[in-house]
């Protein structure tokens, strides 16, 4: 079968059975090839339609690559010539002109590193902007001047307090109990098993429990506070309060940070008792008694130890809320985007609490507290 | 002009580099329904949240009576705000809140009335846009054409001296068009309201419209204003009296 034929009045293509099916797919590039090494001398582009009845959508868009092929060759094409199903909708296909693709220049490394720099330097610039918008808003609570509804701020209040024991207190048991079964077992080599106590109640109190409970409520709630607010901004809802005069910062995230604020340290205490109180449940299969327990807890541990914790936790409360309410109010406008302010906030959390424990400790060494 | 109210001058849109709109300069007169139209994409709803606030202007100045909007001041601004009332196209309620703490929220934010005032105000709001006795439901609880409607009776919350509207009708069946579009006339007839609309529903255009801005997304400017009813039967732009009837007069149709 001969698809592509030069005749007296210029190139024809001939339709048939063989457009159909397999022989398409072999045939298309060598009639596009015969077509681009032709020029325009030899005529217009005809179709004869013998034997085609009815077409598939493989049959159309190969015709639309052939006629968009010779129209490159300036060639003319007769559309008369084409089968009627076939000539309207091709001629809907080439109503609107492809658009023309941008010439993408492509970067050299200097501009790569360039270009990522200023995003680095702009992210950071949008941080700070966000941080300063937030210490002012509480300048403006307190002088009673901020605007949320406290119907929200009792409402996060709760889902940050109450909402979160179990889970603070599964994980913080658990803690106790792993690390109260790690010392037992090593010291009792050295006979030193009720030192296991000392161990449990300084690294609760000083370290895992406002770590635990930064953790679980940067995954649990910081990550909760980005979709919330991200999915506000999806649905415009930010824009409305911004169009109203009411400030997002106020309204949205202020009440997340103080609630965040204020429970935190609160579930570190939680935290911190009942990490103790896993390290109580290991101490009494190795022989220990609740008094010695009790006894060897409070004399290892002093105020101070506990008071570490606590104040970190205030500041972990801030890195958590922050986090989660940053992302979720700069998140793109889709429901992708959410998803991925989630997960920005909750890595972006983790991580701050990691590095600022990590500084805490360096300073609190160096102070030698 | 003494009702001018808002006036754009030589206003450029953009996305960092990207140039959308340039050189837009037209006048809202006070109590007019003004229409924003133009294809799909070429920044009509960019425009609108210019005109609020949302997004500063690449160059050029935005007036309300007179003063500029862009170079004011945090406090000027957001008094100025304060007399718009933006409905969104989704309607973007506040989805924690139920239908009368949407309408409610900029009183009690902004108005010293009491509690039951605010009820009352909040349900009279509901009522003019046909939502009486929905008070207590959450916006994912009613229709999207009811979400829209509320978000209308929001931004009536504060008596605007302004009403955006960004695609008002879009996605509600003829009769709530219809009944939508009858709202407006009735707010702007009997409040005296300016009634800013960005849409590209043509029965609309033509029953609402006073004035319009027509972008043209191919020169990236505006390409006419004027009644838009006028402009579909003379408007020497030929691509305008196309858009405006419906691309009766050939260009866009796939050729025979």
């Amino acid at each position: 079968m001969q698809l592509l034929s030069v005749s007296g009045c210029g190139r024809r293509l001939e339709l048939g059975s063989g457009w159909n099916g397999p022989g398409l797919a072999d045939n298309l590039e060598k009639i596009l090839a015969q077509i681009s090494s032709t020029g325009k001398e030899s005529g217009p582009l005809t179709f004869s339609e013998n034997g085609l009845d009815r077409h598939d959508a493989l049959v159309a868009s190969s015709i639309l690559e052939i006629i968009r092929a010779a129209q490159a060759q300036g060639l003319e094409v007769q559309f008369e010539t084409l089968p009627d199903s076939i000539r309207k909708l091709i001629g809907l296909a080439l109503a609107v002109p492809p658009r023309e693709p941008e010439s993408h220049q492509r970067d050299n490394l200097f501009t790569v590193i360039g270009k990522k720099s200023l995003r680095i330097l702009q992210g950071s610039r949008h941080f700070f902007e966000f941080a300063g918008e937030l210490t002012y808003s509480f300048g403006r609570l307190v002088r009673g001047k901020a605007r949320f509804r406290r119907e929200d701020f009792w409402l996060t209040l709760q889902s940050c307090g109450v909402g979160a024991l179990p889970i603070v207190a599964l994980i913080s048991i658990l803690v106790g109990v792993i690390l109260g079964f790690v010392g037992a077992v090593q010291l009792r080599k050295f006979g030193a098993t009720i030192y296991m106590i000392d161990l449990v109640g300084l690294a609760v109190a000083r370290e895992l429990g406002c770590i635990m409970a930064g953790i679980i409520m940067s995954g649990r709630t910081g990550a909760a506070f980005a979709a919330q607010i991200g999915s506000m901004n999806v649905n415009q809802e930010v824009d409305a309060l911004e169009t109203l005069g009411i400030s997002p910062m106020e309204f949205l995230v202020l009440p997340r940070a103080l609630s965040m604020i204020l429970m935190m340290p609160l579930l570190t205490l939680f935290a911190d008792a009942l990490g103790f109180f896993g390290g109580f449940i290991v101490a009494l299969p190795m022989g220990i008694s609740p008094g010695e327990f009790w006894y060897q807890l409070t004399e290892s541990l002093s105020l101070q130890h506990i008071s570490i914790g606590i104040l970190k936790s205030f500041f972990f409360g801030i890195i958590v809320a922050s986090a989660g309410c940053y992302y979720g109010l700069r998140s793109g406008r889709s429901s992708s985007a959410v998803g991925e302010a989630a997960t920005k906030a909750v890595v972006a959390g983790i991580t701050w609490i990691i590095v600022l424990d990590a500084a805490f400790a360096f300073v609190l060494e160096a102070m030698g507290w | 002009m003494e009702n001018e109210h808002i006036e754009v001058r030589d206003l450029t849109m953009a996305y960092g580099d990207f140039v959308l709109m340039r050189d837009l300069n037209f006048t809202i007169r006070k109590g007019e329904v003004f229409i924003i139209m133009g294809g799909s994409g070429c920044g009509k709803s960019t425009l609108m949240r210019h005109l609020i606030g949302l997004k500063d202007p690449a160059a050029g100045d935005i007036y309300y009576n007179g003063e500029s909007f862009i170079s004011a001041s945090a406090d000027q601004r957001e008094l100025m705000l304060r007399r718009f009332g933006v409905m969104y196209q989704s309607g973007a309620l506040w989805s924690s809140l139920t239908l009368a703490e949407n309408v409610g929220l900029p009183l009690v934010q902004f108005s010293s009335f009491s509690k039951r005032q605010i009820r009352s105000i909040v349900s009279y709001k509901l009522s003019i846009v046909g939502l009486a006795g929905f008070e207590e439901f959450y916006p994912a609880e009613i229709s999207g054409g009811m979400a829209k409607r509320a978000g209308v009776a929001r931004a009536l919350a504060l008596d605007p001296e302004v009403l955006y509207l960004d695609e008002p009708s879009a996605g509600l069946d003829p009769l709530s068009a219809r009944r939508l579009d009858d709202t407006i006339l009735e707010l702007r007839n009997s409040l005296g309201m300016t009634i800013v609309v960005v849409t590209h529903e043509l029965e609309s255009i033509f029953q609402i419209g006073d004035n319009s801005v027509f972008l043209d997304v191919d020169t990236r400017t505006q390409a006419a204003t004027g009644n838009p009813r006028e402009l579909r039967d003379s408007c020497p732009d030929e691509k305008i009296r196309n858009f405006l009837s419906r691309g009766e007069l050939g260009a866009g149709k796939p050729p025979e």
